[in-house]
């Protein structure tokens, strides 16, 4: 048995009991797919009030449209499946919240709402619905705007802040567009991006605290932070995901850095662009994560990989979006490898277990 | 042919989708209609047996191309499935795959050059794909599961019928990516100024994304069309039997 290959082996796991289910009276979770649902839109309620304190109404409006997009296309899909009807469960309002956190804040609504018809339908419902798809469905509707609208996508308009002193600083460009554009240069880039905040304690301030234009949701890192520690208190996430996905990314980027070898800004990296959002709320999906937590733990290093290569080497600025929806294809595969294993005084009995 | 058929036993997987995809039977379908009906709708090469995608993807982002893609195809299957038949008892069984390709390419060629003559711009927007004619996977798929083993009559009409199919699937496919894609039609723009074209639609992913949808809707048509004769069926069947309802 000891040369079995490692699929058989993986097979075997999955035929041994994974959870020892007593018998009945059982204590029910109080944990509703709903219940999950609104506390995640509600932990994201923080961000949202201060991207519309930095970018003023038009957020505001953004999300708004986007949301109630989402919702209706789930409605009319549902009705027209004949399927149970879920619409106000959250999850469709989360992605197309999610949806507006990943656009620019001047995109025209008419585009926001096609994205986020695009994340629905096509997303998720062509696929099945909730908890079928493959793929993050507010990051699909993204990829869909960007292949679809690339210089409406990428136009970083100066918004009217609602803020005392508007924005200053970046106008036009991110931090990461900055970065990209004098690397094409052939400069290092990092002088670029630090001389438009003044210093480099200013920059990671702004970058931090969320008075930098972008994405309406990349605004304050601080502010998603805490919502994801929320739902890892929950449980509603693994802390794996986010902590891998971020260290490799800031690893990757100190290590390789513009000017050789350990000259990487690793905060710069990880406080810049949508990687903090992207690492607690669309790396963690539940639909479209790995099960276990040895699962996460690639998923998240593979995705942390992918977004140093793109934002380092590729076209984009930005590869959170990109990286997240190809480890979303790897996904069924480090199930396979990954799988849930009995406690061990169950393994001890079986032959398979010992793999 | 009997002989033929023991060879043949090392199928490539074109030819082995053909065969799962449902060969000719030749019960009822024998009739020229038939065959014709079966390549439009019941067997069409892109949404029904899904064949010949790579063309499907890469031609149909305007309706110039897919149409001219559309015409070359039907006209090389429909005469490349006639003379495979009118061939099909001379040719060695083991030779019988370069014997195909040979017969298709001599076609594709003759396609290939008269569009180079007459329509030299789609012959460039075209490109490669007019060449990879020769091996369309649609094409050798008929030669080697129709037309090898019928008579050239029954073999042309197959292979018309199919192509029919296949330039219905290309314009299917072809119109609406153009009109959302580019907000044209025809190379000519119909929205006016003010359109904004849905870019990703043209690409690759929108190709995909648009033959995805289209293989769906032709899947519910006939799912839908299989529970109205099941329903039939079972009406006719209560008739008979003139069932006293409770």
């Amino acid at each position: 048995m000891a040369d079995k290959n490692p699929t058989t082996a993986a097979n075997e796991r999955l035929l041994a009991p994974l959870l020892s289910v007593a018998s009945s009276p059982h204590i029910r979770t109080r944990e509703t797919i709903p219940r999950i649902m609104w506390t995640v839109n509600a932990t994201l309620i923080p961000v949202a009030v201060w991207a519309v304190y930095i970018f003023g109404w038009r957020a505001l409006l953004q999300i708004v449209v986007s949301g109630l997009a989402a919702v209706i296309t789930e409605l009319v899909i549902q009705k027209q499946r004949g399927v149970a009807r879920t619409w106000h469960d959250g999850s469709a309002f989360l992605t197309g919240l999610l949806l507006a956190f990943c656009i620019p804040v001047g995109l025209p609504l008419w585009m926001t709402a096609l994205g986020s018809v695009f994340s629905v339908a096509v997303a998720k419902h062509a696929f099945g619905g909730l908890g079928q798809n493959i793929f993050n469905p507010a990051h699909a509707g993204r990829a869909f705007l960007l292949a679809s609208f690339p210089v409406q996508m990428t136009t970083w308009t100066k918004m009217a802040s609602l803020a005392p002193s508007a924005v200053d600083g970046v106008t036009t460009a991110t931090p990461l567009g900055i970065l990209k554009e004098a690397t094409k240069l052939g400069h290092d880039g990092m002088s670029e991006v630090i001389a438009t905040f003044g210093s480099r304690q200013a920059m990671l301030e702004s970058l931090f605290l969320g008075n930098v234009n972008g994405c309406i949701g990349e605004v304050s890192a601080l502010l998603i932070i805490l919502g994801g520690v929320f739902l890892i208190y929950k449980r509603y996430i693994f802390w794996q995901g986010p902590v891998f996905y971020l260290t490799t990314v800031a690893l990757l980027g100190w290590v390789f850095g513009h000017k050789g070898l350990f000259t990487g800004d690793p905060l710069f990296q990880l406080l810049s662009g949508g990687l903090v959002l992207g690492a607690f709320y669309m790396l963690t999906d539940m639909v479209t994560s790995p099960i276990t937590r040895r699962g996460q733990i690639v998923f998240a290093v593979g995705g942390g990989l992918l977004v140093f290569l793109i934002r380092r080497y590729a076209g984009y600025p930005e590869g959170v979006c990109y990286s997240i929806l190809l480890m979303n294809c790897a996904t069924p595969m480090i199930d396979r490898i990954f799988v849930a294993q009995p406690p061990r005084s169950d393994l001890s009995q079986t032959e398979g277990g010992q793999a | 042919m009997s002989e033929n058929q023991e060879t043949s036993s090392a199928l490539s997987p074109a030819e082995q989708i053909a065969a799962i995809s449902g060969p000719f039977r030749g019960s009822k379908q024998t009739t020229l209609s038939g065959l014709i009906d079966d390549g439009v709708f019941g067997k069409n090469p892109v949404f029904v047996l899904a064949l010949s995608l790579c063309p499907a993807v890469a031609v149909t982002n305007s309706v110039q191309t897919s149409l001219a893609m559309g015409l070359s195809v039907w006209f090389v299957l429909s005469f490349s499935n006639l003379f495979t038949s009118i061939f099909r008892n001379y040719i060695n069984p083991k030779v019988r795959m370069p014997a195909y390709i040979l017969i298709i390419a001599t076609l594709v060629t003759m396609c290939e050059l008269f569009m180079s003559a007459f329509f030299p711009v789609l012959y460039q927007a075209l490109g490669v794909y007019l060449k990879l004619i020769v091996v369309f996977a649609i094409i050798l798929a008929r030669a080697e599961v129709f037309a090898s083993k019928n008579k050239p009559i029954p073999a042309f009409f197959d292979g018309f019928g199919m192509g029919l199919g296949f330039l219905i699937a290309m314009l299917v496919i072809g119109v609406p990516r153009e009109v959302v894609g580019s907000g044209s039609f025809w190379g000519r723009p119909i929205f006016g100024e003010g359109y904004q074209p849905i870019l990703m639609i043209i690409l690759a992913p929108g190709g995909f994304i648009t033959i995805g949808l289209f293989i769906g809707l032709f899947r519910s048509i006939g799912a839908a069309r299989e529970r109205a004769r099941a329903a039939a069926r079972l009406e006719g069947a209560g008739d008979a039997m003139e069932v006293k309802r409770v």
